[in-house]
């Protein structure tokens, strides 16, 4: 599956219409960074089985996240590095080596008009971005015209993607979490399995959602609960005692309690991960969420302070 | 008025008040979101109503930015919300709109609910077009809206497992509550008939049908 996503819609939760965007929400921005792009324009996301893409026109691409065995004309090309593509080049994937989904960003963006103020595509609800058909041709918005002189800039830049700031998912399996409002509920032995046990990723991961088996946890004690919302990674309990944490393509609200919510820094971790992978979930506070969440913020912001040098 | 605030994310929590469905509780749900969408602090992103809860959603860098030094961004965006008039906003009793919604009652499940509940379609139908619907709060997929005031003679359970695929249009019902699903989807509910009024339509997003607060009335199409 290959799909346009950007980093979501906002402001239509209230219509039950829910964010979206990527699911691996920091390498497109990286990407798009790279290439002196606003870090919030559209990607393509691809899922393996991948597509092969004929470039009918110049363009300057990069690539990231998960490691399909990308290649043009059949040479290997590497990833979190801007580099120029020819008319008549044809983009093929390999075999699938890490990570579930691969980021192709172009600069200038995808010629995608938004949707409700997002180019994501909503594919439960049908609407917004493009569900990528065998066949299908898409526009950049950067013209032949400037594709020159942007590659004699390329020439001189320095283009790659500090290691630091990459999402780590090769080695981390620790995914950390805040705790949940219902988390107080839960007896001393079952919150010791949700914090102490190695969950699996199972087969039953989607972008709206990642099931994972592990010892199951009393749900029991729980009356009935009102529906209220939910974000990008809040860990549900389910009635059959198993965890599931919504990801991207999350629903708005939930009624099964919220006993935590991983960290947006560890979201794109988790949205690399596999099935029969590993995971166990730490707690930390809010406040030390927060500051991991600002810290990776700033760094970002000097990325692309660094970036625009060569914009 | 009695409230507790918890995070959701890092970027996000949720206020709650007494955990009961109530339509005054809900009016004051949906006056506290209107309030704070016409008085939106720095870093405000959306805020989203539910039955008795509502949550907001916020831009950290910005809340980074406003906070003091000695407090956490979840503690600033709090203390906030102790500046809602809710005393004032107590007394706003919310005005939906009315929405009339046809339906032909040939749902499959209709015979299914009437041997459950031991009563004719005929007395099913008319239970389900009697009453006028609350929409506490918009959720589970676009344009859906949670109805309540269900008639205590048409409580049904849920489905054990749930249908792959149920048309959009589709009428249903579960609990106490009763529903329209606006785009095709999964789903547990008991439907029992189908309407052609579209929630949500999927080549015109910006459109938006029914909000929390409105009212439905479903009247029998033959």
């Amino acid at each position: 599956m290959t799909t346009i996503q950007d980093l979501g819609r906002s402001g239509f939760q209230e219509r039950a219409i829910n964010p979206g965007g990527s699911m691996d929400n920091l390498t497109p921005r990286l990407l798009n960074i790279l290439l002196g792009n606003e870090d919030s324009l559209a990607t393509l996301e691809i899922h393996y089985p991948t597509p092969v893409i004929l470039f009918e026109e110049s363009a300057i691409i990069s690539m990231g996240g998960a490691d399909f065995s990308a290649k043009i004309n059949g040479k290997d090309v590497d990833s979190w590095k801007a580099f120029p593509v020819k008319t008549g080049d044809t983009l093929s994937f390999g075999s699938k080596k890490l990570g579930e989904r691969c980021y192709l960003a172009v600069k200038g963006g995808l010629d995608v008009d938004p949707v409700l103020g997002s180019s994501s595509t909503n594919i439960q609800a049908g609407f917004g971005g493009r569900h990528i058909q065998k066949g299908d041709r898409l526009n950049t918005r950067l013209r032949n015209g400037s594709f020159f002189a942007a590659v004699e800039k390329l020439k001189i830049s320095p283009r790659t993607v500090n290691g630091k700031l990459r999402p780590a998912f090769e080695s981390r399996q620790e995914l950390r979490v805040i705790a949940g409002k219902e988390i107080d509920t839960l007896d001393e032995e079952s919150r010791n399995r949700i914090f102490s046990q190695q969950f699996i990723v199972s087969a039953h991961c989607n972008r709206m959602g990642y099931r994972l088996e592990g010892d199951s946890v009393n749900s029991r004690n729980y009356g009935e609960i009102l529906s209220s919302s939910v974000d990008f990674g809040t860990i549900q309990l389910l009635p059959d005692g198993q965890v599931l944490i919504l990801m991207a393509d999350h629903q708005t609200t939930g009624g099964y309690p919220k006993i935590g919510n991983v960290i947006a820094v560890d979201l794109p971790i988790l949205a690399q991960l596999s099935v029969g992978q590993h995971i166990h979930f730490r707690e930390i506070s809010i406040e030390t969420a927060e500051n991991v969440y600002l810290k990776q913020e700033r760094e970002i912001r000097k990325f692309k302070a660094a970036m625009s040098l060569y914009a | 008025m009695r409230y507790t605030v918890h995070p959701i994310s890092e970027k996000s929590l949720t206020v709650y008040f007494d955990q009961v469905i109530d339509e005054k509780l809900n009016d004051l749900v949906i006056s506290s979101c209107n309030w704070l969408k016409q008085n939106p602090f720095k870093g405000f992103i959306e805020v989203v109503p539910a039955f008795a809860s509502f949550s907001i959603f916020y831009d950290l860098v910005e809340i980074n930015r406003q906070k003091k030094y000695s407090e956490t961004c979840f503690q600033y965006v709090s203390k906030l919300i102790d500046q809602i008039p809710f005393a004032d906003l107590t007394r706003n009793q919310y005005k939906g709109e009315e929405f009339i919604v046809p339906v032909r009652y040939t749902g499959k499940d209709l015979k299914w609910v009437s041997d459950f509940l031991k009563l004719p379609e005929k007395e099913i139908i008319l239970y389900h077009t009697s009453k006028i619907y609350r929409v506490y709060m918009m959720g589970f997929l676009p344009g859906f809206a949670y109805l309540g005031g269900v008639d205590d003679r048409l409580v049904v359970p849920r489905k054990k497992t749930p249908e792959i695929d149920i048309e959009a249009g589709s009428v249903g019902l579960a609990g106490n509550q009763t529903g329209v699903y606006p785009v095709s989807s999964p789903g547990g509910w008991q439907i029992i008939g189908h309407t052609s009024f579209q929630f949500f339509d999927p080549a015109e997003p910006e459109v938006s049908v029914l909000q929390a607060g409105d009212r439905v009335r479903f009247i029998e199409m033959c």
